[in-house]
C-alpha cells in the first residue's frame, strides 16, 4: 500500500470564456448563431482559458498541504476537480480515501428549515450517513453555540450564528482527505480563531488536508508544505515558510501598481470595475520601495457601471507574517460618508495617505475591497500588491537591532528629571 | 491501514456509463433532498397541506361544470366528478413531478457547483417529492368513491404499478428537460405550455373511448400518460381495461427513460460549469 493520498498527473482544465458566465445562454442565442455565420465564427474563436494547465503533484497521507496564488491562479478550479464537482479536460487524478470538501460553508442550508433540520440535511449533502450525523449531533450543536435556537428556522439567525452552525456541521465531517477553501475568510475574529483551532485538530489527527487560503498566517500555522499556483501552473512547491516568502516577494512583478484585466474580475463584481491599485511615495511617483519617514499614498482607481448606494472602498495592510496592520475605508470620515452616500456611474479615484513615521521596516501587503455594508461585497483582492519600507532615519536607528512589530511610530516622548 | 475508497478522476469521453450503483450509495441523500422539498413546500404555504387537496378538487369541479355539465361529454356511465377526478389524480402527480424535476438542476445550482454527488439524485428526488401530494389527493378519491357509493375491487392494487409508470414517465421526460434547462433557460418557460398541451392530449377531461380504434389508438398510445390514465379509471372505477395503448405507453416510457439517462450522464460533467 502506498502512502499517497492524492496523485494528480498532468491535469488541465479548459474553460470557454463565455461558458464561465453563461446565465444568458438561451435558445435564442443558439438559433441566432446557427443562422448567423459571422456570429458563429466569432463564438468559435472566442478565447479559451486554461484555468489549470498541465499540473502534476502528489500529496502524502497525513500531509497538510497549502495552496496559494492570486485570484484566477486556478486554486478554486483545482479544488473543484479534486472534489469531483467538475471534470478535468485532460489528465488523471487518483485519490485514496473519502474526500470531504468545505468549498463553502453552509452549502445546501435552507433558510426555512430549523437548525436541527439543516444539520441533518447539510450533513447528508456533505456525504455523512444519517447514523453518523445522529451520533455527532450533540457535538455539532455544542460547537456551534446556537443550542437554544436549534428549533428556529435559520432564516432568523444572525449571520454569525448561521456561519457557526454551518462550520460546525462541516467540521465534524470525518473524511480521510479534507479539501478546504477560504472558510476562514468569513466570520468574526473569535470565530476564525475557533475554526483555525478545529483545522489544526484535524491536521493533528493524521488526516490529509488540502488548504487553500489567502491568509498567510493561517497557511504558515497549519501547513508544512505549500504549492504556489500562477495562471494554472505550479510555480513552486516547498516548505511553507519558503513558499509564502516566494509568493509574497517574487509573485508581484508590477512595481507598486496592481492593475486588473477583465478576466480577473469575477462576474459578480458588477457594477464595480476595479482598475488599479497604486502605492506612491512622497514625490507622487509610483514605487514599491518607500521610506518610513515620508508619507505614503495608496490609491484605488475604479469605475462604476451603475450607481451604488453605500459603497465603501477600502484597503487593508498586512505584514508578511500575516498580521493585519489596519483596515481603512474611504468613507470612514463622516463628512465623506454623507457626501458620497450614493456614487453615480463614472470613473473614480479613492486616495489615502499613511502618515510618515508610522510603519516599521519590512514588506507589507496591500489588499483592497469594495462593498456595501451588510449588502454585498463587490470585489476583493486580499493581496493586490506589496511594497517595502526602508527605515532609514526612523526613530531608534541608533541601535542596530531589528524592531519587532509592524509599526515603528514616532511617539512624543518626554523625559522629566523629577528628583535629584 | 483501513480500506480506503479509491477514486480515479479521468475526463470522460462521449457517452459515459450509467453508474447506477453510485445512486444506491447515495440513497440517503435522495431521502434527505426529498424530505427537504416536502418540508419546505408545506412550511412556506399558509394553507399548507390543504393545497394538495384543493388543487385536484378544484380542477375536478371546473371540469365537471364545463365538460360534464355544459359540454355533456360521455363519462363511461360513471358520475362525471368521479370520472374526472380519477384522471386528475395521476395527471397532477405527473405534471407536478415533471415540473419540479425539470427545473430541479437549476434550482439546486448552489449544490451542483460546490459538492459532488451523482447528479441524477436531484431530478430523482424532485419526482419523489410529488408522491406526498398524490397520497393526500388519493384519500379524497376514496372519499368521493364512498360518496358516490362506488366500491373498489381488488383491481385497485393496480394503482401501484400505474403510479410507478406515471413517475417513470415524469422522470424520463425530465431527465431530458432538466439537462436541457441547464443549457437553455427557455425550457423552464416552455414547461407550463408543454403540460397544458399534454393534458389535452391525455384522456383527463374526456374518455379514451372517444378515440377511434385502429391506427389512431396506436398513435394516441404514444402518449404514455394516456395508458396511465386509462389504467387508473379501470383500476378504481372498473371502466374498460387498458388495451394495446398500454403496451405502447410502456415501450415509449422505457425508450425515453434509457435515452434520457444516457443523455443526462453525457451532459452531467458540464453542469457545474454551465449552471
Amino acid at each position: 500500500m502506498s502512502d499517497i493520498a492524492i496523485r494528480a498527473q498532468n491535469i488541465s482544465k479548459k474553460y470557454h470564456i463565455g461558458m464561465l458566465h453563461s446565465h444568458n445562454d438561451t435558445l435564442r442565442d443558439v438559433i441566432v448563431s446557427a443562422f448567423d455565420r459571422e456570429e458563429h465564427k466569432r463564438k468559435a474563436l472566442q478565447a479559451q482559458i486554461w484555468a489549470i494547465k498541465d499540473l502534476s503533484f502528489e500529496v502524502r497521507q497525513g500531509e497538510v498541504l497549502g495552496v496559494i496564488g492570486r485570484n484566477g491562479a486556478g486554486k478554486s478550479t483545482l479544488l473543484k476537480i479534486l472534489s469531483r464537482v467538475t471534470e478535468p479536460t485532460k489528465g488523471v487524478v487518483d485519490i485514496y480515501g473519502r474526500v470531504g470538501s468545505l468549498l463553502e460553508v453552509g452549502t445546501g442550508f435552507h433558510p426555512e428549515l430549523t437548525g436541527r433540520e439543516n444539520i441533518y440535511l447539510n450533513g447528508a449533502i456533505l456525504g455523512m450517513k444519517r447514523r453518523e450525523i445522529a451520533s455527532k449531533y450533540n457535538d455539532i450543536v455544542e460547537f456551534s453555540e446556537v443550542g437554544q435556537f436549534i428549533d428556529t428556522p435559520v432564516k432568523r439567525y444572525s449571520s454569525g450564528m448561521y456561519l457557526r452552525l454551518a462550520f460546525a456541521v462541516a467540521a465534524h465531517l470525518e473524511p480521510e482527505i479534507l479539501v478546504v477553501d477560504e472558510v476562514l475568510a468569513v466570520g468574526d475574529a473569535e470565530f476564525q480563531h475557533k475554526c483555525l483551532g478545529k483545522m489544526s485538530d484535524v491536521a493533528q489527527q493524521g488526516r490529509t488536508v488540502l488548504f487553500v487560503s489567502h491568509n498567510m498566517s493561517a497557511i504558515l500555522r497549519l501547513t508544512q508544505e505549500t504549492i504556489v499556483l500562477d495562471k494554472g501552473s505550479m510555480l513552486m512547491r516547498g516548505p511553507s515558510t519558503r513558499a509564502v516568502d516566494f509568493y509574497l516577494s517574487s509573485g508581484f512583478s508590477q512595481l507598486g501598481e496592481r492593475t486588473w484585466v477583465s478576466e480577473e474580475i469575477p462576474a459578480d463584481a458588477d457594477p464595480f470595475v476595479p482598475i488599479a491599485l497604486r502605492v506612491k511615495n512622497a514625490q507622487g511617483k509610483v514605487s514599491d520601495s518607500l521610506r518610513s519617514t515620508e508619507p505614503i499614498t495608496i490609491e484605488v482607481e475604479y469605475s462604476l457601471n451603475k450607481s451604488i448606494t453605500g459603497l465603501r472602498v477600502g484597503i487593508y495592510l498586512l505584514s508578511t507574517r500575516g498580521e493585519l496592520v489596519f483596515t481603512s475605508f474611504d468613507t470612514d470620515d463622516s463628512v465623506l460618508f454623507e457626501k458620497h452616500a450614493t456614487r453615480a456611474v463614472g470613473h473614480y479615484l479613492s486616495q489615502c495617505k499613511i502618515a510618515a513615521d508610522l510603519l516599521n521596516e519590512g514588506r507589507f501587503i496591500v489588499g483592497m475591497n469594495a462593498s456595501s455594508f451588510r449588502v454585498k461585497r463587490y470585489f476583493q483582492d486580499e493581496q493586490a500588491l506589496t511594497f517595502t519600507v526602508d527605515a532609514a532615519g526612523a526613530p531608534g536607528m541608533q541601535w542596530p537591532e531589528p524592531r519587532l512589530g509592524p509599526l515603528r511610530p514616532r511617539l512624543l516622548w518626554q523625559i522629566e528629571h523629577i528628583k535629584q | 491501514m483501513p480500506d480506503l475508497q479509491i477514486t480515479h478522476i479521468r475526463p470522460t469521453q462521449g457517452w459515459a456509463a450509467l453508474n447506477l450503483k453510485d445512486l444506491w450509495l447515495y440513497r440517503e441523500l435522495v431521502y434527505f433532498l426529498t424530505w427537504r422539498d416536502i418540508k419546505v413546500r408545506y412550511k412556506q404555504a399558509i394553507l399548507g397541506i390543504a393545497w394538495a387537496i384543493l388543487q385536484p378538487l378544484l380542477t375536478m369541479i371546473v371540469f365537471s361544470i364545463i365538460f360534464g355539465g355544459l359540454a355533456k361529454l360521455p363519462s363511461d356511465g360513471i358520475p362525471y366528478p368521479l370520472f374526472s377526478y380519477a384522471a386528475v389524480l395521476p395527471w397532477q402527480l405527473f405534471s407536478s413531478a415533471l415540473h419540479r424535476s425539470s427545473v430541479s438542476l437549476v434550482g439546486n445550482a448552489n449544490l451542483l457547483t460546490k459538492i459532488y454527488f451523482p447528479r441524477l439524485i436531484i431530478p430523482f428526488s424532485a419526482v419523489m417529492a410529488s408522491l406526498v401530494d398524490f397520497g393526500i389527493a388519493f384519500l379524497v378519491m376514496i372519499g368521493l368513491m364512498l360518496y358516490y357509493q362506488v366500491w373498489p375491487t381488488l383491481l385497485i392494487l393496480w394503482i401501484i404499478p400505474l403510479t410507478l409508470l406515471a413517475l417513470l414517465t415524469a422522470l424520463a421526460v425530465s431527465l431530458w428537460l432538466s439537462a436541457l434547462n441547464v443549457l437553455y433557460r427557455d425550457v423552464q418557460h416552455m414547461i407550463p405550455f408543454l403540460t397544458q398541451f399534454w393534458m389535452y392530449a391525455s384522456p383527463v377531461a374526456y374518455s379514451a373511448d372517444l378515440i377511434p380504434t385502429g391506427i389512431w389508438r396506436i398513435i394516441y398510445g404514444l402518449n404514455p400518460m394516456a395508458g396511465v390514465i386509462q389504467g387508473f379509471r379501470w383500476a378504481l372505477l372498473g371502466t374498460r381495461p387498458p388495451d394495446i395503448m398500454m403496451g405502447i405507453s410502456i415501450a415509449i416510457v422505457l425508450i425515453l427513460l434509457v435515452t434520457g439517462l444516457f443523455y443526462f450522464r453525457r451532459m452531467e460533467k458540464t453542469f457545474a460549469d454551465r449552471v
